[in-house]
């Protein structure tokens, strides 16, 4: 099981650049996502004429699902300038790695619950950490894509690419390196402070 | 002392870095440094380097200062998290130990305790900005520290010579938001891509120690080539250790070498970090060699 909960609102709107879709994964029974608070939202946003369009469909960590549905709003898509994704940490990887040059923006965080973790393969993963780094990473998930799961950049530990741990395995920090170039975001690396992890759980945080 | 206020002064800092010990023997290391590590600034002492477990950076950082030297208190992020590092970093300036570089550490994995769990609660980057926290008076829960403050010249590394230069000034950069207010690098054989990366990295106008590992034979270099992130011996080099077996055994060779490289990039940088794995001996020799005594 696992909880989808949404970022506070003034975190989302800040991650609004320009204009924005929206998709919605309402996927997996295992997820618990406040569809009230999030509709609500969106209503909001769509009525103060920030958003292209709303997107509600199930399990886009399937790339291939996922790509079927977004062709059919790509017209809203190219209007945003920015993809705003109320799902997992694994569906907005997926949709990050399709719209590799478009700026896609997490408006959750996960954390993970005991149980059944859902339908979601395994190329991109979401450790459920509860604080999604998506938004400075260019989509790419310094947790479980780098083997120290670092949120500062780079080690020295990379050679020709690959990663210290793993010689398989590319450095996660030269992708989000290569990605936010890619998206022209480099900039948020220099002006993200200092990122100090939370371990805190979801019962932690929520306990009165 | 801190470093830092040399790097103020002007002065072209020079440091060394020493191993503590696999056991309980501190004498050998300490009475080392204090034979060929006297002359300079300031003296590193390795963190588990390489993952391998050895006694702790602190207390041979304590003895080294009690031994007349400068330490510099080398912490790694991999074995302790937020509380046993901010423990220790208070300890350290207890005993007037006001150097540390800051390092993420390498993986367990590389190491001689594979299963260890990694820990990199805090990275290279947190852990300078949590040293800055102290220096406020709060540690990283937010409390208020009790009675002095404790005051550090806060280094870290680069690694220059990295195929993903963009990568890692993009961490420097970081690193310096986060105060850090020095940096050694790694080990440079590659003059032209060293200077290429000062030409970029004198932007940040913080002070650049140029890291020399003095090269020991044409098999550690091979060795290094392709195992050692960073690091990228030209053939040149290789084929001048393999020429003579004699002169690169008696070190004569990589001491020569050596020199050339600091020789090269000296004017670029603001002072040289030597790190002789076992070869301090020959670091007076290198430094007479390399024009700097």
């Amino acid at each position: 099981m696992l909880i989808t909960q949404l970022k506070d609102r003034e975190i989302i709107e800040s991650l609004i650049c320009g204009k924005a879709f929206v998709i919605n994964c309402h996927g997996c029974k295992e997820v618990f996502f406040d569809e009230k608070g999030a509709n609500e939202l969106q209503k909001e946003l769509m009525e103060a004429g920030k958003l292209t369009g709303i997107l509600t469909t199930d399990y886009i960590c399937n790339p291939e699902n996922m790509k079927l549905r977004l062709e059919r709003y790509a017209k809203q898509i190219e209007e945003a300038d920015t993809v705003l994704v109320f799902s997992c940490g694994v569906g907005v990887q997926t949709v990050s790695e399709y719209l590799a040059d478009k700026r896609v923006c997490a408006a959750c965080d996960t954390f993970a619950l005991p149980g059944y973790q859902g339908v979601t393969p395994l190329e991109y993963d979401c450790d459920q950490c509860g604080e999604c780094y998506l938004n400075l990473t260019g989509g790419i998930c310094p947790i479980t894509a780098c083997s120290k799961s670092l949120v500062n950049g780079q080690c020295g530990g990379a050679k020709d690419g690959k990663c210290e741990v793993n010689h398989d395995m590319e450095c996660g920090w030269e992708r989000i390196q290569r990605r936010l170039a890619q998206v022209g975001r480099l900039d948020v690396l220099k002006k993200c402070p200092v990122q100090v992890r939370n371990y805190a759980t979801y019962k932690d945080i929520n306990k009165e | 002392m801190r470093i830092s206020e040399l790097f103020e002064r002007g002065e072209f800092v020079i440091t060394a870095e020493v191993g503590p010990p696999k056991g309980t023997n501190i004498d050998k290391v300490i009475e080392e440094a204090k034979e060929y590590l006297s002359g300079i600034h300031a003296v590193n002492v390795t963190d588990n380097q390489s993952s391998v477990m050895r006694m702790s950076s602190l207390p041979v950082c304590i003895a080294l200062k009690q031994a007349g030297l400068n330490p510099i208190l080398q912490m790694t992020c991999r074995d302790r998290n937020r509380m046993a590092i901010e423990g220790d970093l208070l300890g350290a300036a207890c005993f007037g130990i006001d150097n540390v570089l800051a390092l993420t550490g390498d993986h367990p994995t590389l190491g001689d305790h594979p299963t260890a769990k990694p820990v990199f609660d805090l990275d290279s980057v947190s852990l300078l900005h949590c040293m800055c926290q102290l220096e406020s008076g709060k540690d990283l829960g937010g409390n208020d520290l009790v009675g002095d403050f404790p005051k550090f010249a806060k280094g870290a590394v680069v690694s220059p010579c990295s195929d993903s230069v963009d990568a890692q000034l993009a961490k420097m950069e970081r690193k310096i938001m986060a105060g850090c207010e020095f940096f050694q690098t790694q080990a440079v054989y590659d003059t032209d891509k060293f200077l290429s990366f000062m030409e970029k990295a004198k932007q940040f106008g913080k002070p650049i120690q140029l890291g020399i590992v003095i090269p020991k034979n044409a098999g550690m270099c091979r060795y290094m080539n392709k195992n050692v992130a960073g690091i990228s011996i030209p053939d040149s080099i290789i084929d001048e250790l393999a020429a003579d077996k004699e002169k690169a055994k008696s070190g004569e060779t990589g001491v020569a070498i050596a020199a050339r490289i600091i020789r090269e990039c000296k004017d670029a940088v603001q002072g040289l970090h030597i790190m002789a794995m076992g070869w301090e001996s020959k670091v007076p020799g290198l430094l007479e060699q390399a024009g700097l005594k």
